[in-house]
């Protein structure tokens, strides 16, 4: 190879390095926040930009394909798929943020109560959170649905349960260290009392990390959401929900009629991907910039 | 001022498993005198100092501040706010002493708010006073400490520890991280403060240079002893220790040269 071949190689293994950055950084964080908002608008403004009730069946328009009155099509009781994934955005974004701001909220709680408290109470919590984290979310929510009856609040709970150790684990780690800086010494001698140098000094500190845990988390729970009313523990007939409506479609699939699973999946995958992308991001701007 | 010391320590003792950090460290501090602990890294310096503050406990020993004891970990809120005003503590490092996302108003108003009746313009004025007196400008007190340098981080630290008025201020290696011109600063204000109001410093450091300008009696620490004890002057022209003579001689001074140290 000659030194200009070698350059020239060099020169493009460079600008693709640099491109790729770019592409991480700011591009992508700017695709998939573009994403999420807009499933988020959609979700809000769902019945002002639905063309049809997405509960009204027409016997005459059953599993039809794209059209120009029907854009995705209709699902097996000729009710409108656009329509269907418009409103249900709704339940399908709802239940996966309630699940992500809850254990966010009661994880971080606890977690910073283990971390500050020490010994004995620390001793407990963790125990506590380690016995439902060797519990797979799927267990809780069959053990919740046979409880309670299968539906959507049920897996809401279950699956808050199950996610509160993952926020815990990590923000007690933080939590720790924090509670050991010199800061908080400095602030205990001062006078201060500890829950003011919890709520005001120690939690703000750690709130840009819960932020992109629970921003991270948001696309997996979601996924589990999704999985949930899949299997019939979660959302029930008729609402309209990304994962029960790739349930419901999943028949016609085989009848050549693979519309509403199809568009439901998509809507799934690329709003997961979206967020996923969203909270990597976010997290290398947020923890990575600042020490 | 009165007879009663404004620290006495006595037999302190602190005990890491097997390992001894802190061996019968007696020390006695009169109102408004200052003190400096001197001795290499390791000796025990921060352990002491973090026994007496009550950031450590206590294997042995006693310490009394103001002829009272420290007060225990449940000890009352009026106790602790008590506590504050006899001892308060710089770090060695600017950059994890402070809150990073409280503006360095903020804090020191904070620490105001909980001390003293102060409400209103008047808390302001007595913040602004305070900043104004270790040298920071409003600038610097509306910043969060990232973005200002590590000196002007510890003026702030020096700062929020006055706010409270305390008789002792303990300075555990607190020039120790900055540059030497900064250092001369710092330790130029902790002369001029001590001149404008009735404070004590325990100033704990391995460089004895910086001793005189601050602290009229000095103890020298090894291996978590007392190895020697006396006025400033005594100690550095006429040091009885042989390690202290070893300190003494690796300060850097004009025409110094660097010898090697195993
Ligand atoms: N938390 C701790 N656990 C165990 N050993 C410690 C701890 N803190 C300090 N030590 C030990 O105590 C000795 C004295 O340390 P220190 O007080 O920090 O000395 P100095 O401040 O003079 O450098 C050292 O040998 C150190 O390793
Ligand atoms: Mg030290």
């Amino acid at each position: 190879m000659t030194s200009y071949q070698l350059a020239s190689v060099v020169g493009r293994r460079a600008r693709a390095a640099r491109l790729r950055r770019l592409l991480r950084g700011k591009l992508v964080l700017v695709a998939a926040g573009a994403v999420v908002a807009l499933v988020v608008l959609a979700a809000v403004f769902a019945p002002l930009i639905a063309p049809y009730d997405p509960n009204a069946v027409d016997p005459m328009a059953v599993s039809q394909g794209s059209s120009a009155a029907h854009w995705l099509g209709t699902d097996d009781t000729g009710r409108d798929i656009a329509s269907r994934l418009l409103h249900g955005a709704r339940p399908s974004l709802l239940a996966p943020l309630v699940v992500t701001v809850g254990a966010g909220l009661v994880g971080t709680a606890l977690a910073v109560a283990a971390a500050w408290l020490g010994g004995w109470w620390d001793r407990a919590i963790t125990a506590v959170l380690d016995v439902v984290f060797g519990f797979p979310g799927l267990v809780l929510a069959v053990v919740g649905a046979a409880v309670f009856g299968a539906g959507l609040k049920i897996a809401v709970l279950t699956l808050t349960i199950a996610y509160l150790p993952y926020v815990a684990r990590v923000v007690r780690g933080s939590a720790l260290k924090e509670r050991n800086l010199p800061y908080v010494a400095a602030l205990r001698m001062l006078g201060l009392g500890g829950g003011r140098i919890v709520l005001r000094h120690v939690v703000p500190n750690l709130l840009p990390l819960v932020l992109v845990q629970t921003a991270t988390a948001f696309g997996y729970t979601l996924l589990d959401v999704a999985a949930f009313s899949f299997i019939g523990l979660g959302a029930q007939p008729p609402t309209a929900e990304w994962g029960l409506m790739v349930a419901q479609g999943a028949p016609g699939i085989l009848a050549g009629a693979p519309q509403e699973s199809l568009y439901a999946g998509l809507a799934i995958v690329v709003f997961v991907v979206a967020c996923s992308l969203l909270g990597a991001g976010l997290s290398q701007r947020l923890t990575g910039g600042e020490r | 001022m009165t007879d009663i010391p404004v620290l006495e320590v006595e037999g302190l003792t602190k005990r890491f498993g097997e390992h001894t950090a802190v061996d019968g460290v007696s020390l006695r501090l009169a109102s408004g005198e200052s003190l400096a602990v001197v001795g290499e890294s390791g000796s025990g310096k921060t352990t002491t100092a973090r026994m007496i503050t009550g950031l450590e406990s206590i294997s042995s020993g006693t310490v009394t501040m103001g002829g009272r004891p420290l007060p225990g970990p449940r000890a009352r809120t009026a106790e602790r706010l008590a506590f504050a005003r006899r001892i308060q503590m710089v770090f060695q490092d600017p950059y994890t002493s402070l809150d990073r996302h409280q503006r360095i108003g903020d804090g020191i108003a904070e620490v105001l708010a909980r001390h003293a009746p102060l409400h209103g313009a008047e808390l302001t004025r007595r913040r602004d006073e305070l900043l104004d007196q270790v040298g920071l400008d409003r600038r610097q007190a509306d910043s969060r400490p990232r973005h200002l340098s590590g000196g002007q981080r510890q003026r702030a630290a020096i700062a929020r520890a006055l706010a409270v008025e305390p008789e002792l201020l303990v300075l555990d290696e607190a020039v120790a991280a900055l540059d030497v011109s900064v250092q001369a600063q710092i330790v130029n204000l902790l002369a001029e403060i001590r001149g404008q109001r009735p404070i004590s410093y325990l100033f704990i450091t391995h460089d004895l240079g910086i001793v005189p300008h601050l602290c009229e009696r000095v103890v020298v620490m090894r291996e978590g002893r007392i190895v020697e004890a006396g006025p400033t002057a005594e100690v550095l022209t006429d040091p009885r220790d042989p390690y202290t003579r070893d300190l003494i001689d690796s300060v850097p001074r004009p025409g110094w040269k660097p010898r090697r140290r195993t």
